[in-house]
């Protein structure tokens, strides 16, 4: 037996599009490192994968949808959750996941997550923070910290950065976590957790752009972030979100900060409706040849 | 196919344009629908989240109406026939998703009741200055179908025609109401179930596997495929191949537009839908759509009293325009007449098809009442010397 015959299936590729690889992700990028973990942790579950769909938007991060071997939308720029809002309510049966970037979901798309939280949509959400927008070329973004710099902060950003798990406590998830992409082990099992629950679970994973953000802040290559990742990170599950903000250069407070109860929407709307909704089922050949139901 | 007997209202009813277009979209199948608060369509959805959890579908009320124009598209590709309702500047919102749609070949309808603008306008009064932005108002080259009933039974039976022309040709249906038309009450007849003809969505006729979801067989309308049937769709607003997938390069790019165009434009014939009167002999045409043609009516019939060969040409599908019927009438006539609430959009299509072979004569208004019956008698009359 030769060494070529030797060949390691790695599960992780029945998840993905084979062919559609390679990514356009850059070497060092994080985005592919967390869609690794995501696929381990779908793997896991007991859910039938001809019934999951994607929904990405646009940027490095939207492109996640369409290199895995799932129903993808590549829909539009920040308008992901609100496509996802549609298939999940039309059709309950899906598990409905929104794979998207920062400048995605919380800029352009910031007041669609807000109400898909309020409303608690059954959506599990994944947001890859990169603190910039990297498919543009790395300008400035609602996350980039401190006075970094982005071609369109060449003086360094003067905007303070948003806080997303803290914005999505506010308005009202029944999940939310924070890993970096240093973190693949705990965030495959947090992605696991939330995939089994009921609700919108939001799940933020920083990553390092090393085209972009890291060499336009002098920080190095995508192994010295995974370093700082390490060596910033502090793991507290359980947290206030009004302590997990990030600083320039400080502590970077990861782990699961939500877990709770709260009835979804679909759950919420049939209790309200009563008997005012009625089930609808499919007819039969019969009735729709006679153009009634049997029991009209 | 026909409609399901339990979404139809059938009888005679005493209602307005914007409660006849929901009986409308439930009558053609459509459950499900995503919206947000403008007037005057609101009562389209008012009653529609009345009505749709009684036969298991539901509204949802959007946060603005970019998230409205996407999360029906959401519907449509979960399996459900959807629609969006809105006005003026909740349409301009929602034109982005109109690219998305014509792109990705989402099946859906668009209802615009149409109000004075720009901007905020005139929210509670008539006009029909969106009829352009039907046809150009997303970036980049598609077409659309768009319909203008000008009466609430219109808006019953039409809505149900632009369900099954979405259904047909894989494409979003502009239906372009306005404000009369909308909150306008008349009799509205609802006719027995088995006597709606609709039209069932093209559902793949191939294994997962076999099947791309964007190869279109002779009328280069492709077939479809919903998440959770084990198809694994991709859908993608960047141009796309067969499968859906990317292809970013100019070969890809003619492909998939001249296909999306080609499907429409082959369709001319089947697509130019109008109300014609009298237009034998007719020295002066009046070319209408909407609540004007309900205007130029009692126009024409002045004209007519005075002795005037006067034909009437309403248009019932706007988009595509029916180019080949005023190519072939221009020649015939001395004039046509197009009034129109704006300050004269189908008109300049009227001029491009009547190609210099009449007299085209523009009478427009900036909304906000119908026009005086008498300023289109005397265009009728100008154009009749």
């Amino acid at each position: 037996m030769s060494t070529t015959d030797f060949v390691v299936h790695n599960p992780v590729e029945d998840l993905l599009r084979q062919d559609r690889v390679p990514t356009i992700w850059c070497p060092g990028c994080g985005i592919g490192t967390t869609v690794n973990s995501f696929a381990h942790a779908l793997l896991g579950q007991d859910i039938d994968l001809s019934k999951t769909a994607i929904v990405s938007g646009i940027g490095c991060s939207g492109r996640v949808s369409g290199y895995m071997n799932l129903d993808s939308f590549h829909t539009t720029h920040g308008r992901a959750i609100p496509f996802a809002t549609g298939l999940k309510l039309a059709n309950p049966e899906l598990t409905v996941i929104v794979y998207s970037g920062d400048g995605d979901l919380t800029s352009i798309g910031g007041n669609h997550l807000i109400h898909a939280a309020r409303r608690n949509i059954d959506l599990m959400v994944v947001c890859v923070n990169n603190m910039i927008y990297a498919m543009t070329g790395g300008q400035a973004a609602a996350t980039t910290p401190g006075s970094s710099m982005s071609t369109t902060t060449p003086y360094g950003a003067f905007e303070p950065e948003l806080n997303m798990p803290q914005l999505v406590d506010a308005a009202g998830a029944c999940f939310v976590a924070r890993w970096t992409s240093f973190h693949v082990m705990q965030l495959e099992r947090t992605m696991a957790k939330a995939l089994k629950k009921k609700g919108l679970r939001f799940i933020e994973i920083l990553s390092p752009c090393p085209t972009y953000f890291q060499r336009k802040n002098n920080l190095g290559d995508a192994l010295t972030a995974m370093v700082d990742y390490k060596k910033r990170s502090k793991i507290k599950h359980g947290c206030h979100t009004w302590e997990t903000a990030l600083e320039p250069g400080g502590d970077i407070i990861v782990g699961e900060f939500v877990d709770r109860e709260r009835e979804d929407y679909l759950t919420r709307m049939r209790r309200q409706l009563g008997s005012h909704y009625s089930e609808f089922p499919e007819q039969t050949e019969e009735e729709i040849s006679e153009g009634a139901c049997s029991e009209c | 196919m026909h409609a399901d007997q339990r979404c139809v209202l059938t009888g005679t009813h005493f209602i307005n344009g914007d409660a006849a277009c929901c009986e409308g979209a439930l009558s053609a199948g459509a459950r499900f629908a995503a919206g947000y608060p403008i007037t005057p369509s609101t009562e389209i959805v008012e009653r529609f989240s009345a009505r749709a959890p009684q036969v298991g579908g539901l509204f949802i009320q959007m946060e603005d109406e970019l998230a409205s124009s996407i999360a029906l598209q959401g519907m449509v590709w979960a399996g459900q026939k959807s629609f969006t309702v809105t006005s003026g500047p909740g349409y301009s919102l929602m034109m982005e998703h109109i690219g998305y749609a014509a792109i990705t070949e989402t099946p859906c309808v668009f209802v615009d009741v149409q109000r004075g603008g720009p901007s905020t306008g005139l929210p509670t009064l008539p006009a029909q200055g969106d009829m352009m932005q039907a046809r150009w108002g997303s970036h980049g080259d598609y077409l659309t179908i768009a319909l203008t009933p000008n009466s609430p039974q219109e808006c019953y039976s039409l809505t149900i025609k632009a369900f099954n022309l979405a259904e047909q040709f894989r494409v979003p249906v502009m239906f372009m109401m306005d404000e009369c038309v909308g909150h306008m009450t008349e009799k509205v007849v609802i006719p027995k179930a088995e006597e709606i003809e609709i039209y069932p969505r093209r559902l793949a006729s191939k294994p997962p596997g076999e099947f791309n979801l964007f190869e279109a067989g002779e009328d280069l309308v492709p077939e479809m495929a919903h998440a959770g049937e084990g198809y694994k769709v991709y859908v993608t607003g960047l141009t796309h191949d067969k499968r859906g997938y990317p292809v970013l390069n100019p070969k890809a790019q003619h492909e998939l537009v001249t296909r999306q165009f080609e499907k429409i434009r082959r369709a001319a014939d089947e697509l130019t839908i109008v109300e014609t009167e009298e237009i034998e002999g007719a020295d002066v045409v009046v070319v209408s759509y909407g609540i004007t043609s309900r205007v130029a009516q009692r126009a024409i019939q002045m004209a007519r009293d005075k002795g005037l060969k006067v034909g009437k040409l309403r248009l019932i599908c706007v988009w595509p325009f029916p180019e080949k019927l005023i190519r072939e009438l221009a020649p015939k006539v001395k004039a046509l007449v197009m009034p129109e609430l704006n300050m004269g959009q189908m008109v300049l299509e009227l001029e491009r098809c009547a190609g210099g072979k009449c007299q085209v004569i523009s009478v427009p208004h900036a909304g906000g009442t119908v026009h005086k019956p008498a300023d289109i008698l005397a265009a009728i009359e100008r154009g009749a010397r």
